[in-house]
């Protein structure tokens, strides 16, 4: 490739954080987004809206590398999520299902993941996240038996276990909880934008961060706002 | 630990967690394999010379039971996605998958098999010819399992899918598997059938991974 194409460019001057470029993708063979160049810069938090249908999960499983762009590229630090093994492991990604085997008592099963991921697996790192996010009375119990909003605390326990500034891809981490895990949720996407991580996340519930600036990008318009 | 070995611990846990559903492939093997002596009629020559192509017959169709849910599970609460994104070679995830498959249906129909050896009044050495036997090829049967539940996440009739997939392509096996028990009671050397479900084990460890994560990928 030679250095004279704009596309070049573009990809020196963004190595760090996540870059989008020219990104078209869907489902089987109905194109939902195309043309779609957006950046998360370190520190940043972007909360993807939309209407339903309008392509916002095909987009954020296509920035984790789960589905395969139809054109562009998605590029975290200068590497695909998708083929580089290595980025990967900077990625938090929570889709509409929590990861979380029924069978598995709560504790058993944030075990598998951290230790899947390369997290902190240790019995004091698992109970605390659980503790932040509300379920600690809950951890022996088999997750089949949690109600829907104490699993997804269970998956998002995952967040507290995080210490590095990475990638989280989170689709509606707010749905199914109450008042006070929303309140949860947002402050660990606050100390995550803090400690310069990158978020990219879809809600249907206002986001407010104290101190933290949300950027919206309005998939219809397929403008940054 | 890398990651492999904990996918296998937690496969063996759950499936410890459902003791009913984990016995189900042996239960079935055992049974169908015991229905052959009173269908075809209890002359011990014909038991005998029948009984490698029924225990195999057997031991394939069993592996098949618990293929549906050997990436379903996965796939239906997210397990999957989060494997193929945490960074670690898929294809030796879908090894770690196999192996728990082989550890829970495998292996347990290679523990059975010699008693049921002494139902059809096999001698010593064709049981042990059998056992041999289902050892080198009851991991290839759970390898290409493995390819097929892949392919066929996430359709309608996949299990059926499953069946008409993969069995063709576990013919191989099945013949130098009940070949090998027929060539020794027959008095020749079964080191030829011993040799190729050997290569045959090699060759599907080093490919059928490889396939396998690709289906996953195109999958989930």
């Amino acid at each position: 490739m030679s250095a004279s194409t704009p596309l070049d460019i573009a990809d020196t001057d963004a190595i760090t954080g996540l870059r989008a470029h020219a990104l078209a993708g869907g489902r089987g063979h109905e194109t939902l987004f195309r043309n779609l160049s957006f950046r998360v810069l370190p520190g940043e938090l972007l909360w993807l809206r939309g209407h339903n249908g309008s392509g916002k999960t095909t987009l954020l499983r296509t920035v984790a590398g789960l589905s395969t762009p139809f054109a562009g590229s998605v590029r975290w630090n200068g590497q695909s999520l998708r083929g580089d093994l290595l980025a990967q492991k900077s990625l938090v990604y929570l889709g509409h299902h929590n990861g979380l085997k029924e069978d598995l008592s709560a504790v058993q099963a944030l075990r598998f993941l951290s230790q899947l991921h390369g997290r902190d697996a240790s019995a004091n790192g698992l109970h605390a996240a659980l503790r932040s996010l509300g379920v600690y009375h809950r951890r022996n119990l088999l997750v089949r038996m949690l109600s829907q909003g104490q699993r997804r605390r269970v998956a998002l326990a995952r967040l507290a276990l995080e210490t590095q500034p990475g990638l989280w891809v989170l689709d509606e981490p707010l749905e199914a909880l109450d008042d006070g895990g929303q309140a949860i949720v947002r402050s660990l996407l606050q100390a995550h934008v803090q400690r310069a991580g990158s978020v990219l996340m879809t809600s249907h519930i206002a986001l407010q961060l104290d101190g933290v600036p949300v950027r919206e990008l309005h998939l219809s318009t397929t403008g940054v706002s | 630990m890398h990651p492999f070995f904990h996918l296998l611990q937690r496969d063996v846990r759950l499936a410890s967690r459902r003791p009913l559903d984990a016995l189900l492939p042996v239960a079935f093997f055992v049974l169908a394999a015991s229905l052959f002596p009173l269908g075809v009629g209890p002359e011990p020559q014909t038991l005998q010379q029948i009984a490698p192509g029924v225990v195999w017959v057997c031991a394939l169709l069993s592996a098949m039971l618990s293929l549906a849910t050997l990436y379903g599970g996965d796939y239906a609460d997210g397990s999957l996605e989060q494997m193929l994104l945490s960074g670690h070679s898929a294809v030796l995830l879908t090894l770690a998958k196999a192996l728990a498959h082989w550890l829970l249906t495998g292996l347990p129909l290679l523990l059975v098999a010699p008693l049921l050896g002494v139902l059809f009044g096999m001698d010593a050495d064709p049981i042990k010819a059998l056992c041999l036997s289902l050892l080198l090829g009851t991991p290839i049967l759970s390898l290409f399992g493995g390819l097929g539940a892949a392919i066929t996440l996430g359709l309608r009739n996949g299990a059926v899918l499953i069946l008409l997939l993969v069995l063709p392509l576990c013919m191989p096996v099945l013949i130098f598997g009940a070949g090998a028990v027929a060539a020794l009671q027959s008095g020749i050397s079964p080191a030829g059938h011993f040799s190729l479900l050997a290569a045959l084990l090699l060759l599907s460890l080093l490919g059928v991974p490889v396939a396998t994560a690709a289906a996953l990928r195109i999958s989930v």
